[in-house]
């Protein structure tokens, strides 16, 4: 389902944090949001996801307005994210955090639930499926019993991912994916990513590894000071002088360059 | 470092071999079922202990207060919220079935229109004061119970008033003269209450592996990644608040028929901390938390009467002592330094 941001913003005491941003996510791409720290990024990410209620602006998914629905309730609508400042389950295992995000598809009661009765334990037995199959694919299978607390910075934002995945959702916001991890696990990642957009969900993605935006991406849009600068294919950024001058810099430009070349 | 490598590696998977099994046996007869069956072993080995009635009496109390702390456990344990006020849904639970049989309703009506009174209490009360967090909460809930404890001190034509009053009705030596078993009252009644507990545990210990339990152990986590997964954390939190009061209600009204007398102070502020403080000694994380925090809170201060005047340094010693030096509490410490020897 195409994502359809439209002059969305926000204002904290004055000071606009997201202003008049607009842009459309579709599915099957990944649309990437670059800027230098402090641009709304992951601001822009809490508003369309429902963590902040926008001051202006509206929010579509495939043409219905969701502007202002609570988070639970846009991820009823599809929309599953992950976390720049890591939001996993530290009392949990990896698979208990991933099978947390079955909620959705279990369709058990709380009578059921309370006295252990079938509907609990099949629901159960079900989400611990579908969660191995997402901690696999996200390379963690071998995690599966090992508490979130223990694991690598890198190791728990992929425990996002595969989280977010087994929502069943259409679209993915992900906030820093590879934060924290090495080149191969970067790598990694960037597959993953490619993957997912290819099964035809809409991924939306910040990301400050230029080579890994320029790889995957089919859409950027550039922020700065809560602005839109630019918007473009990754071709059209690398060359537009603002977005060099605002973010990308000499070295990033060297490395997007890099980047076009491998 | 490669021999090392050689080594540990096969041992590993002997390791797993060996605990599939057994896993295997232990989804055979499922959580809930085992821990009503340890509190079932526990209950019957008190009372091949106890000497005397006296000694039946304190492990009533010690199994009542596990099943209001097995709520609190629900609530802070796998919420995350704390209430400070839940001695107020462990008095109207006690008090309904105080009232009640005076205008001829039985006992065991009585105690349920307690504990739904408490339950719909808790559900009206709940969805506003939830929207608070921390020690706001905490202060809210206090309030509650503040309230609670207010009426049943002050209405003193139904209630008492400070005096307390006397609870007529049941006596658990009926049912057990039902199934042809002649037990004094006192032995019955820590048979009833063992019961519950070991009910009660075992619900608790099913809701936490369960889809509910899950959504309500995320949210004692991270609220915001609960709501990015679709959790309802308004509704949540509020069907764990109905959960625990209904807990302290059906333990209240369980003390109401056992002790046969009730005063105001079963819903006062002293008693809504010492929930509390029984579910973080023992371990809030757990129902096996439950059971040790309200042992040893129950227990020892009845060993503790011959030195009456050191009774609260024992009592605060240990408090301090556990909270510097094992702040999950007892059972999850003891359980770690257990799982850390095994490895």
């Amino acid at each position: 389902m195409s994502l359809e941001i439209d002059g969305i913003g926000i204002a904290f005491g004055g000071i606009k944090a997201v202003d008049d941003v607009s842009f459309t996510a579709r599915p099957g791409e990944v649309t990437s949001i670059i800027g230098p720290n402090g641009a709304g990024k992951t601001t822009l990410f809490n508003l369309v996801s429902g963590v902040y209620t926008a001051s202006s602006g509206r929010v579509r998914i495939d043409g219905q307005e969701v502007t202002g629905l609570p988070a639970h309730a846009l991820a009823r609508r599809g929309m599953a994210r992950t976390f720049q400042n890591l939001q996993v389950f530290p009392q949990m295992s990896a698979l208990d955090n991933v099978m947390t995000g079955c909620h959705m598809q279990e369709k058990s009661n709380l009578f059921a639930d309370l006295l252990g009765l079938g509907p609990a334990r099949r629901e159960t037995a079900k989400s611990r499926l579908s969660a191995m199959a997402a901690l696999a694919r996200a390379g963690l299978a071998e995690l599966a019993r090992r508490p979130a607390s223990e694991m690598s910075y890198g190791q728990l934002k992929r425990l996002e991912i595969a989280r977010a995945l087994v929502t069943g959702c259409t679209i993915l916001l992900l906030d820093e994916p590879a934060a924290g991890c090495n080149a191969v696990e970067t790598r990694e990642v960037d597959d993953l990513i490619h993957a997912i957009a290819a099964e035809g969900k809409t991924v939306v993605l910040i990301e400050h590894d230029m080579r890994m935006v320029m790889r995957i991406s089919a859409h950027i849009v550039v922020l700065d000071q809560g602005r839109k600068i630019a918007e473009g294919g990754p071709e059209e950024i690398r060359n537009n002088p603002h977005v060099i001058a605002a973010y990308l810099g000499a070295h990033g430009a060297a490395e997007a360059e890099a980047a076009a070349h491998v | 470092m490669a021999g090392q490598g050689t080594t540990t590696v096969p041992n590993g998977a002997g390791q797993t071999a060996a605990a599939k099994p057994r896993r295997a046996a232990r989804r055979g007869i499922g959580p809930g079922l085992r821990t009503f069956l340890i509190f079932a072993v526990l209950v019957g080995l008190g009372a091949l202990i106890f000497p005397s009635s006296y000694f039946y009496r304190v492990g009533t109390l010690v199994w009542i207060n596990t099943l209001a702390v097995t709520g609190i456990v629900v609530l802070l344990g796998y919420v995350g919220l704390v209430s400070l006020g839940h001695a107020g849904f462990f008095a109207i639970g006690a008090y309904a079935t105080a009232i009640l049989p005076n205008y001829g309703i039985p006992s065991p009506l009585a105690m349920l229109a307690g504990v739904a009174l408490a339950g719909g209490l808790a559900l009206v009360v709940g969805r506003p004061i939830l929207k608070l967090s921390g020690y706001y909460l905490a202060i809210a809930t206090l309030g509650l119970g503040m309230l609670i404890w207010m009426v049943l001190s002050k209405e003193a034509w139904l209630t008492g008033g400070p005096d307390g009053m006397v609870v007529s009705g049941m006596n658990a030596r009926n049912l057990f003269k039902l199934v042809g078993l002649k037990l004094k009252s006192a032995e019955a009644w820590y048979w009833v209450a063992g019961f519950a507990a070991a009910i009660g545990a075992a619900i608790a210990v099913n809701l936490a592996g369960s889809p509910t339990g899950r959504a309500l152990r995320a949210i004692h986590d991270s609220d915001v990644a609960a709501r990015s997964l679709g959790i309802d954390v308004a509704r949540a939190k509020s069907l764990a608040f109905v959960i625990s009061a209904l807990y302290a209600a059906v333990a209240g009204a369980l003390l109401a028929l056992a002790n046969g007398y009730i005063t105001p102070e079963t819903g006062g502020f002293m008693h809504s901390v010492e929930m509390v403080t029984m579910a973080v000694l023992g371990g809030a994380s757990s129902v096996f938390g439950a059971l040790v925090g309200a042992l040893i809170l129950t227990a020892l201060p009845q060993l503790l009467t011959v030195f009456a005047d050191y009774e609260h340094m024992v009592l605060g010693g240990i408090m301090v002592l556990t909270m510097t030096l094992m702040r999950r509490g007892l059972v999850p410490f003891i359980a770690d330094l257990w799982t850390r020897r095994k490895s």
